[in-house]
């Protein structure tokens, strides 16, 4: 019994772990950040489908929160881009592994 | 909503996003993530969230992708490729794949049919936008302006 909004779910998670992998396991920072907006996608994605599939109120609040959601990690992806650039400058390298001063 | 035409979306925005993730050359995997929100937008589309899907696309792939090739080609480095991979944050994924699998083929309440639903316009949108959502709009507005300013700052030159 797959309905179509487990299908829909089902993508979601599948995108969800996509994004976990690009960022547990990639050493490059750019590729940590594109992991984190494809999780932050796959989250959207079950607002909408939940509020396409759930009772119809008087407010479309999961396109709300996705609008919204969208517009942060928007933020986060200008934020993060220029940490990237800022650390390339100081120490030649985005490998998040070789940026261990602070290990102790 | 057609069935065939989800799998095929599905497949295909999976299929970007897994290359997204795993390919060794930098700006192939920065054009496979433009690709992959593409696909998004089009489950949005399919969904009858109209506006979300175009929101996606501008932010996304016009903004957030060029951003990306952008700090690839500011920050390039002797070889292009990404070296090593971290090879148990393949085991976590996968971990939580399943459970997240076994989640949601295990709740039962998830079998329901489409309900009827008046299509959502911009006009109704931009009216609750104006209206019951004017508190948070400035207050993304103001996130926005701060990290513009703080990207700005952070890539400005530090004066020696």
């Amino acid at each position: 019994m797959t309905s179509t909004l487990s299908i829909l779910l089902v993508v979601s998670a599948a995108l969800f772990c996509t994004g976990l992998l690009a960022a547990l396991s990639r050493r490059h920072a750019i590729f940590i950040l594109i992991g984190i907006e494809m999780m932050l996608a796959a989250a959207n994605l079950n607002f909408i489908a939940f509020w396409r599939f759930g009772p119809q109120s008087a407010q479309p609040i999961g396109v709300m929160v996705a609008i919204f959601a969208i517009a942060i990690a928007a933020a986060e992806a200008a934020v993060g881009l220029a940490m990237v650039i800022a650390v390339y400058r100081h120490y030649r390298t985005t490998n998040v592994d070789e940026l261990d001063q602070l290990k102790g | 909503m057609n069935i065939v035409a989800l799998i095929i979306l599905a497949i295909f925005t999976l299929a970007a996003a897994l290359a997204a993730a795993t390919l060794p050359k930098l700006m192939h995997a920065a054009l496979s993530f433009a690709v992959a929100f593409v696909g998004v937008a089009a489950f949005y589309f399919l969904l009858g969230a109209e506006f979300v899907g175009l929101v996606q696309v501008f932010v996304y792939v016009g903004a957030v992708a060029v951003l990306v090739v952008f700090t690839i080609l500011l920050t390039r480095t002797d070889a292009q490729k990404d070296r090593g991979f971290n090879w148990s944050g393949v085991l976590v994924a996968i971990a939580v794949f399943v459970g997240l699998l076994w989640a949601i083929f295990k709740t039962q309440s998830l079998a329901i049919n489409l309900p009827k639903a008046e299509p959502l316009t911009v006009a109704r949108i931009g009216e609750l936008l104006m209206t019951s959502y004017v508190w948070p709009l400035q207050c993304v507005g103001v996130l926005l302006t701060a990290a513009l300013i703080g990207a700005l700052i952070l890539v400005m030159e530090e004066k020696r």
